[in-house]
C-alpha cells in the first residue's frame, strides 16, 4: 500500500476557495481600506483600557474643565462634565464593536439555523418559520429594540439581545433562499444515501455551501447593528448613563449642539466611519465571493 | 432457482400539484436477482429516476412494497434504515452536482466510512489508507487525494462518486444515468469500470438510463417504462431481438448504427404525450402509437407474459398473441 503521507505532501498549488476570495478581495482598494479601518478600530478597542483607566479618565467628573473647545490638551474638546471627548470616543469603540459583532452573531446563528431548517425541511416548518419571520420583520426595528430593552432592562447584554433579535429575519430569509437551491443538489441525496442524519447534513453540507451571501449580509449588518444600537442608546434604551457609548454621548450633548458642537461631532464621525468601513468591506466581499466574476 | 435480491410490488409515487396529481410512478412491480443487472429505460419524465429514488427511500413511495433481501424497506426506520443503506448505494447522474464543492476528495470518500463506522476504532491514518485503496480501485491517481471536485474533470468526478458508493461495501448499487453527463470516450471507461467491479465483487446493479446502447451492453434484464408504467419487461437479448411493444420498437429503431449505407427505417413517434396529471384509465401510449386499435381505450393494459419471461403491456400485442396461441 502506498503511503498516505506522500499524497498529503503533494498538496496542490491551487488556492482553496477562501484563498481565492482573499486574492480577489485584495485587489479591491475600497474593501481593503474598510478592512484597515476595522482592524484599527479593533486595536483601539483592545488597547484603550490599558492607557486610560475607566474610573479616573472616562467617567470622572472634572467641572473646572467643562465644555472646552478642541485644544492641544483635549484635541476633541471636553464635554459638559469636563471629560475628554477624544478619550471617551476612543473608549466607546469597544461598545459599538461588541454590539456590532455580538448582535450580528446572535442574529446570524438564530437566523441561519431557522432559515436552514425552513428551507431544508419545507412544508409546515417552512410555513411557520417564514410567516413568523414576516410578522417579525414588519415591526420597525427600533420599536422592536425598545420593547425588548423595556422588558429586559437597559444594559449592554440586553441591548445586544435586542439588536441581535431584530437582525434575525434578514439572515433567515437569505439562508432559506440559498438552501432552496442547494436542497435539490445531488450531493445532498448522496449524503442521505450514506446515512447521514438530517441535522448533520444541514450543518456539514448545506450551510457551508450557502455561506457566501450570508457573509456579505453579515458584514453590512454589523454596520447597521451599530447604528441601531447607537440609536437606542440615544433614546436612552442602551448602555446606562456614564458609559461612553457613542449614541449615549450624542444624546447627552444635544443640549450643547450650538455652543459646543465638538461634543456631538466626534462620536457621530466615528459612527459614520465605522458603518462606512463595514459597508464597503461588505460590498467588496460580495464582489469577491461572486462566482460570476471569477478570474 | 433464482435468488431474488430486490423485489418491488405495486410501487406508486404520486406528486400533488396545483393542477392535479402527477402519476410519476404508477403500479410498477419487478424483481432483481443477485449478481444481475436490471436496466430501466424510458424517455425523460417517464418516472425511471423516481423509481430509483423510491428504492433508496430518497422519496417516500405513495404506496407499494419494496423488499431488499426479504426486509421491507418502506417500513424501515432509523438504525434499521441506516443498516439497509449500507447495503444499497447509488451512483448519481451529474458528477458536477453530486460532490460537495466544499469538501476534498478525501473527505468525500471518507464520509461514508466515518458515518457508518466501517472500520472499527479507525484512526485518521486508517481512514486515509482505506480512502487511497478505494481511489486505486476506481482508478484515481493518488495525487488527487487533497483536491477539490472543481479541479477534476467529469470522468474523474464520476469515479469519486463510484468510490464513495463502494466505501460502505454495498451489495446493491443503483446507477442513475451514470454516464449521460460524460463524453463518449469517458462513458466507455466508466462503464468498463462498473462492469469490472460487478465481476470482482458480485454486485447487483440497477441501471437507469435513456441510452439503449448502454443498457444493452450492461443489463441482463430490461424494463421499458412509459409515463410511470412498465410497458415491456424482458431479458436484454430477447428485448433487442424481438421487441413487442410499439413504444419499445420505436425506441430501438432510434438507435444509431455506425454503418455505411445503413438505411434503417426509423419509426417516428408523432402526436402528443399524454399528461401524467390524472391520466385516464386507458393505454397511455395510444395517442402516439402506430398500431392503435379499438382496444386501446379499454382500461390500462396489464403487464402480461406473452412469451417466456417476456412481459408486455399492450392490448393489441396481447390480442394478437392470444389469436396466435389460439390458432396454433
Amino acid at each position: 500500500m502506498k503511503n498516505p503521507e506522500t499524497a498529503v505532501t503533494t498538496k496542490k498549488k491551487n488556492r482553496s476557495r477562501a484563498g481565492e476570495t482573499w486574492h480577489r478581495l485584495k485587489k479591491n482598494k475600497g474593501a481593503m481600506l474598510g478592512l484597515a479601518i476595522i482592524i484599527l478600530l479593533v486595536l483601539i478597542a483592545l488597547y484603550t483600557s490599558i492607557f486610560w483607566d475607566y474610573n479616573t479618565m472616562i467617567v470622572k467628573v472634572n467641572i473646572p474643565e467643562r465644555v472646552q473647545p478642541p485644544s492641544p490638551v483635549h484635541p476633541f474638546g471636553t464635554d459638559d462634565m469636563g471629560r475628554d471627548v477624544l478619550i471617551r470616543t476612543l473608549y466607546g469603540t469597544r461598545y459599538s464593536l461588541i454590539i456590532g459583532f455580538g448582535a450580528t452573531a446572535i442574529g446570524l446563528i438564530i437566523g441561519v439555523l431557522l432559515g436552514a431548517v425552513a428551507g431544508y425541511f419545507g412544508g409546515i416548518y417552512e410555513d411557520i418559520i417564514m410567516r413568523a419571520t414576516d410578522i417579525f420583520a414588519s415591526i420597525p426595528a427600533i420599536l422592536m429594540g425598545m420593547v425588548i430593552v423595556c422588558v429586559l432592562g437597559a444594559s449592554l447584554p440586553n441591548l445586544l439581545i435586542a439588536v441581535g433579535i431584530t437582525a434575525v429575519p434578514a439572515f433567515t430569509r437569505i439562508t432559506r433562499s440559498m438552501v432552496l437551491t442547494i436542497r435539490n443538489q445531488e450531493y445532498i441525496e448522496a449524503a442521505k444515501c450514506i446515512g447521514t442524519p438530517n441535522l448533520k447534513i444541514i450543518i456539514t453540507e448545506v450551510i457551508p455551501n450557502s455561506l457566501s451571501p450570508i457573509i456579505v449580509v453579515a458584514s453590512s449588518r454589523i454596520g447597521s447593528c451599530t447604528i441601531q444600537a447607537a440609536g437606542l442608546s440615544f433614546l436612552g434604551f442602551g448602555v446606562p448613563a456614564p458609559a461612553p457609548e457613542w449614541g449615549a454621548m450624542i444624546s447627552l450633548s444635544r443640549n450643547y449642539i450650538r455652543t459646543a458642537p465638538w461634543m456631538t461631532l466626534f462620536p457621530s464621525l466615528f459612527i459614520i466611519i465605522m458603518v462606512l468601513a463595514f459597508n464597503i468591506l461588505g460590498d467588496g466581499l460580495r464582489d469577491a465571493l461572486d462566482p460570476k466574476l471569477k478570474r | 432457482m433464482s435468488d431474488v435480491m430486490l423485489e418491488v410490488r405495486n410501487l406508486k409515487k404520486y406528486f400533488k400539484t396545483l393542477r392535479g396529481t402527477v402519476h410519476a410512478v404508477d403500479d410498477v412491480s419487478f424483481t432483481v436477482e443477485r449478481g444481475k443487472t436490471l436496466g430501466i429505460v424510458g424517455e425523460s419524465g417517464c418516472g425511471k429516476s423516481t423509481v430509483g429514488r423510491c428504492l433508496l427511500r430518497l422519496l417516500e413511495p405513495t404506496s407499494g412494497e419494496i423488499y431488499f433481501e426479504g426486509i421491507d424497506i418502506c417500513g424501515a426506520k432509523g438504525s434499521e434504515l441506516k443498516k439497509l443503506r449500507k447495503d444499497m448505494q447509488m451512483i448519481f447522474q451529474d458528477p458536477y452536482s453530486s460532490l460537495n464543492p466544499r469538501k476534498t476528495i478525501r473527505d468525500i470518500i471518507a464520509a461514508p466510512l466515518l458515518e457508518n463506522k466501517i472500520i472499527p476504532n479507525a484512526t485518521k491514518k486508517d481512514i486515509d489508507t482505506r480512502v487511497l485503496e478505494l481511489m486505486e480501485t476506481v482508478g484515481l491517481a493518488e495525487r488527487l487525494f487533497n483536491s477539490y471536485p472543481h479541479e477534476l474533470d467529469g470522468g474523474r468526478r464520476q469515479r469519486v462518486g463510484i468510490a464513495r458508493a463502494l466505501a460502505v461495501q454495498p451489495k446493491f448499487i443503483e446507477c442513475d444515468e451514470p454516464v449521460s453527463a460524460l463524453d463518449v470516450s469517458i462513458q466507455a471507461q466508466i462503464l468498463n469500470l462498473l462492469k469490472k467491479l460487478q465481476r470482482d465483487r458480485g454486485l447487483t446493479f440497477i441501471f437507469i438510463t435513456h441510452n439503449l446502447s448502454v443498457v444493452h451492453y450492461f443489463s441482463d434484464d430490461i424494463i421499458v417504462m412509459y409515463l410511470g408504467q412498465i410497458v415491456e419487461k424482458a431479458p436484454a437479448r430477447e428485448l433487442f431481438e424481438n421487441p413487442m411493444h410499439p413504444y419499445t420498437k420505436a425506441l430501438l429503431s432510434a438507435i444509431l448504427v455506425p454503418e455505411i449505407g445503413n438505411r434503417k427505417q426509423r419509426i417516428r413517434l408523432a402526436g402528443e404525450v399524454t399528461s401524467p396529471i390524472d391520466p385516464p384509465d386507458r393505454c397511455r401510449f395510444e395517442k402516439r402509437c402506430h398500431y392503435a386499435c379499438e382496444l386501446c381505450n379499454q382500461g390500462t393494459p396489464q403487464l402480461i407474459e406473452v412469451s417466456p419471461n417476456h412481459f408486455v403491456a399492450c392490448h393489441c400485442v396481447q390480442k394478437n398473441s392470444n389469436t396466435i396461441a389460439a390458432g396454433g
